[in-house]
């Protein structure tokens, strides 16, 4: 790993040779102090890698986190909302976790790599409460972040690419399913798993492999269109296919300031996600009451009418003012402009018609815009090459 | 010829301001300052050719912005220039930078703790939920408990309303923070040693408390709830020292007709009936005026220039009691060149914030058992800057300016005043801590100005050379400030008021205290308000 010293105001990832040769425009942006690009040659076109070719992510500044012991399952079922013993070993689980009020601190996934042996990905920092957790559990929590390298690389040829690179049978992984293989004399795993709602993988190797996997792969990728892509591109994808993101969609629990702001797993459309059958986790009293009372908040996603992006918009319902825009784009692939809306309970129901409040501004002139808009299903992207098994080839 | 509508005794940066609203509003003022200089303890002063001393305060964050702006301060020559980060030196070798970048922080402290790194997020949630808690109380008048008023109950409704808005958890947070201890207080959150001594410091400044003594998180509150641009719990340099801060309300104040009178030192407070008429001074002049406001400590206000037979004898009572009790001394050194510290690139940006040597909580409460048994800390807590790395004007090209506050210091040795021998002693314990963990700062030296309790009592006034006028401890903060009964600014005689930092919001250079006393005296004479109010946290 290209270790800086600590007097380096950002941090460099395990691929920062590569990714700096690649990121043509310049466009760096600081993700958890490391240097990485929002985009590398041009956003629009970066996104359609994701959608139409592969397109290949560094992913390494992610918090990565080591739960191992004969507690592990126990703890995580206690530290998570979802119900940790149903994913399997090889496999991976997407969950939230809460404080004790019952609201999100953050999202992520649970990676079962053995008996009991887990990794926990998640976008905010956690070692301090994944250890307050832990009292009572025999479990060992180590920091993993700075020892694994990972890429995701996404899209309809994506299975394709790394076949090629030498990863046999790919094609076979089921989603969410994650399997190993022999590189340059290491370990690689590979998870079927993503942000961008596509056929995708993460790819996971350690520091000293980064620079030859990144070559290896872009390499084997090259006939089938492989390009690298930054944070805005990773943005438009992942709001096309409904994937919220903290601190953008929710503010992370611990971390909120004015009374109020946190919002439960049930405000942001994730009851899927909370296991009220489990004894106790974190959060579970809280969410139970918030089952019986009802809810403050309802999370919505919203099309809305004409190709102006709904961001930071009020959402109108008659001159009444029914919540905010956390998230919104002009979807490329969708065809379609799409809002994350945080309204107020009881508004938000499938169907309903509201209005987006929308400032937009061209060549200096500000205008404002009443769109019509509609709560949606759920996402409006969603292919049935992100879950065929075997994967499609392109 | 010495009549005016008000006298404001003392001209610190409260007194000033008091002045300065009072004359903003048409009152004929003078400001009477037992001093040849203005600025009380926020001061300037070149003690040695071309080297400018912030002799008593030193840094700048929680004067009100609200005031600054009101009073023209930028026009009248205050430019406060924030300064990143900071350090504490350890034994080993090692140090514990405080980056103003976040993420550079968190890897800093990460060396030391990860989880303690992680943990600082939290840390900073909840502290920034009490200082919004605090800070819209800071440009306002504590309202009275007791009373009935209108007023009185319309603003404890709000101040119960924000309590109850920060919910259960906040609310438990709260009274932790009003009655633990800093240690305590750091210890929900934080492992590290290094990391809850850097942190402990804003907890026991300028107050004769230990890390371990209750009341102590508050004061590290204290410290938090300033903002330089909006930025709250930052701090800056006033360009030129922390006299800048005093000359610019001065200015102010004579743009509105104001008068400053240096040596003039107040004797007595006149009081006829129950009224005040004015003031006397030692030389026996006299200055007539309905309206006296004193920036005094209450003990200098209530036990020196007021008579015990004008005032009420609870009030006599409370100000002895009242606690002020010195705790801290300062050295002022002017340096040849910029000392060097063991393991820390001079072009470190922390190198511009405040540098310490303390790197457990056990040494700090050490060093306040020294306080206890009557004498100086033999392994002192020190809050050390070097405010030329940031204003250029404060030494000449190349040479530096170090301010080193140094806690603990008792106002007596042994029960005695201090002797020459003291201070030389106290001196060289501090210039040695530093030697320690900096191989060439005894070369550099080339003056020092050593400052005991005594010292800064005798020259400033402030009883024990006490840095805020007082304990902010909450039996004296809010309606308690300086005494119950007596915290909405108004003496217990007509026409005399109190204007200084041991009033409520307290110390530190705030200029609140004074501004409110200003907005009280206004009411009570009927004339429009002149004070601005206080900026909402969004």
């Amino acid at each position: 790993m290209n270790s800086p010293t600590r007097a380096t105001m950002l941090l460099e990832t395990p691929f920062h040779s590569r990714v700096a040769d690649r990121c043509k425009i310049n466009d760096w942006g600081n993700w958890m102090g490391y240097t990485t690009p929002n985009a590398y040659f041009d956003v629009e076109l970066e996104y359609f890698s994701i959608r139409s070719t592969t397109g290949v992510f560094d992913l390494s500044p992610m918090n990565k986190y080591r739960i191992q012991g004969p507690d592990a399952e126990a703890y995580l079922n206690r530290m998570a909302t979802r119900n940790i013993s149903k994913i399997g070993i090889n496999r991976v689980g997407y969950t939230v976790w809460c404080n004790d009020a019952g609201m999100v601190m953050d999202d992520g996934t649970i990676f079962r790599l053995g008996e009991s042996d887990y990794r926990l990905c998640s976008y905010q920092r956690a070692i301090d409460w994944l250890l307050w957790c832990a009292l009572g559990f025999d479990v060992t929590i180590t920091d993993e972040t700075e020892d694994l390298a990972a890429l995701a690389v996404q899209g309809p040829t994506s299975c394709t690419s790394l076949t090629e690179m030498g990863l046999t049978d790919l094609n076979t992984l089921k989603p969410f399913g994650m399997r190993t293989y022999d590189f340059e004399g290491e370990k690689l795993m590979v998870s079927r798993t993503g942000f961008t709602g596509d056929l995708g993988y993460e790819v996971w190797v350690s520091p000293e492999k980064a620079e030859t996997l990144w070559d290896q792969l872009f390499d084997a990728g090259k006939e089938y269109l492989i390009k690298p892509f930054g944070s805005y591109a990773l943005d438009i994808a992942r709001i096309e296919t409904g994937f919220i993101q903290a601190g953008v969609d929710f503010v992370p629990a611990e971390e909120m300031v004015r009374p109020g702001r946190a919002r439960s797993p049930f405000e942001l459309g994730l009851s899927w996600l909370v296991d009220l059958e489990k004894p106790l986790f974190n959060g579970r009293t809280a969410l139970l009451k918030e089952k019986a009372k009802g809810s403050r908040y309802r999370f919505a996603i919203l099309n809305v009418d004409g190709n102006k992006p709904a961001d930071h918009s009020f959402i109108l319902k008659g001159d009444r003012q029914i919540g905010t825009v956390t998230s919104a784009a002009w979807c490329p692939t969708a065809k379609s402009n799409i809002a994350f809306a945080q309204l107020e309970m009881p508004e938000g129901s499938i169907g309903e018609e509201y209005v987006a409040e929308i400032y937009y501004q061209r060549e200096l002139h500000w205008t404002r815009l009443l769109a019509p808009c509609k709560v949606i299903d759920g996402p409006i992207f969603n292919p049935k090459r992100r879950r065929q098994t075997p994967a499609i080839p392109h | 010829m010495n009549n005016y509508d008000a006298i404001v005794i003392g001209a610190g940066h409260n007194g000033l301001t008091n002045a300065a609203y009072l004359a903003k509003a048409g009152l004929k003022v003078a400001v009477l300052e037992r001093n040849p200089y203005i600025g009380g303890a926020t001061v300037s002063r070149e003690l040695h050719k071309g080297w400018y001393y912030s002799n008593c305060s030193y840094v700048c964050s929680l004067l009100r912005p609200e005031i600054a702006r009101d009073l023209e301060l930028p026009r009248h020559g205050l430019q406060v220039v924030p300064f990143g980060g900071g350090a504490t030196f350890m034994r080993n070798g090692d140090h514990l930078g405080n980056y103003h970048d976040h993420d550079r922080h968190y890897r800093e402290m990460a060396r030391h703790s990860k989880r303690d790194a992680n943990a600082y997020d939290r840390y900073t949630a909840d502290v920034t939920k009490q200082t919004r808690l605090i800070r819209p109380f800071l440009m306002r008048t504590p309202p009275d408990p007791t009373s009935l008023k209108p007023r009185d109950l319309s603003d404890l409704l709000d101040f119960a309303k924000a309590f109850l808005n920060m919910g259960e958890a906040g609310l438990a947070d709260t009274i932790a923070f009003w009655t633990k201890s800093v240690g305590d207080y750091l210890g929900e959150y934080f492992e590290t040693d290094v990391i809850k001594a850097h942190m402990a410091g804003s907890g026991i400044i300028g107050t004769a408390l230990g890390v371990y003594s209750p009341g102590t998180a508050y004061v590290l509150l204290h410290h938090y709830m300033g903002d330089v641009d909006g930025n709250v719990g930052s701090w800056g340099f006033a360009r030129g020292g922390m006299g800048a801060v005093a000359d610019s309300i001065a200015k102010a104040f004579k743009s509105y007709g104001g008068e400053i009178i240096c040596d003039a030192d107040v004797d007595q407070i006149m009081v006829r009936g129950r009224k005040t008429t004015g003031v006397a001074l030692r030389n026996g002049d006299e200055y007539l005026a309905p309206i006296v406001v004193s920036n005094l400590d209450p003990k200098r206000t209530f036990l020196d220039i007021m008579d015990a037979k004008d005032l009420p004898a609870a009030v006599v009572k409370k100000a002895e009691n009242f606690k002020i009790r010195g705790s801290s001394g300062k050295l002022n050194i002017a340096l040849d060149g910029l000392p060097i510290f063991n393991g820390l690139d001079p072009k470190n940006p922390v190198m511009a914030g405040d540098l310490h040597f303390t790197d457990s909580l056990e040494r700090q409460e050490r060093a306040y058992d020294d306080w206890k048994n009557e004498t100086w800390s033999k392994d002192p807590y020190l809050d050390m800057m070097i405010p030329s790395l940031t204003d250029p004007t404060m030494a000449p090209p190349g040479k530096h300016m170090m301010s080193v506050f140094v806690q603990y210091a008792p106002p007596k040795i042994d029960g005695r005043d201090w002797t020459a021998e003291d201070k030389a002693g106290f001196e060289k314990t501090v210039i040695d801590q530093i030697s320690t963990y900096s191989p060439n700062f005894k070369d550099l030296i080339l003056h020092c100005e050593t400052r005991t309790p005594q010292d800064i009592e005798a020259e400033v006034g402030l009883t024990e050379g006490n840095i805020f006028q007082g304990e902010l401890t909450f039996d004296q903060l809010l309606f308690n400030r300086p005494f119950p009964g007596y915290a909405q600014y108004r003496g217990p005689v007509t026409g005399m008021y109190m204007c200084g930092s041991g009033t409520h919001p307290g110390g530190g250079v705030m200029s609140a205290p004074g501004a409110n006393a200003a907005r009280e005296i206004l009411r009570d004479l009927n004339k429009p308000n002149t004070v601005p109010g206080g900026y909402a946290d969004d």
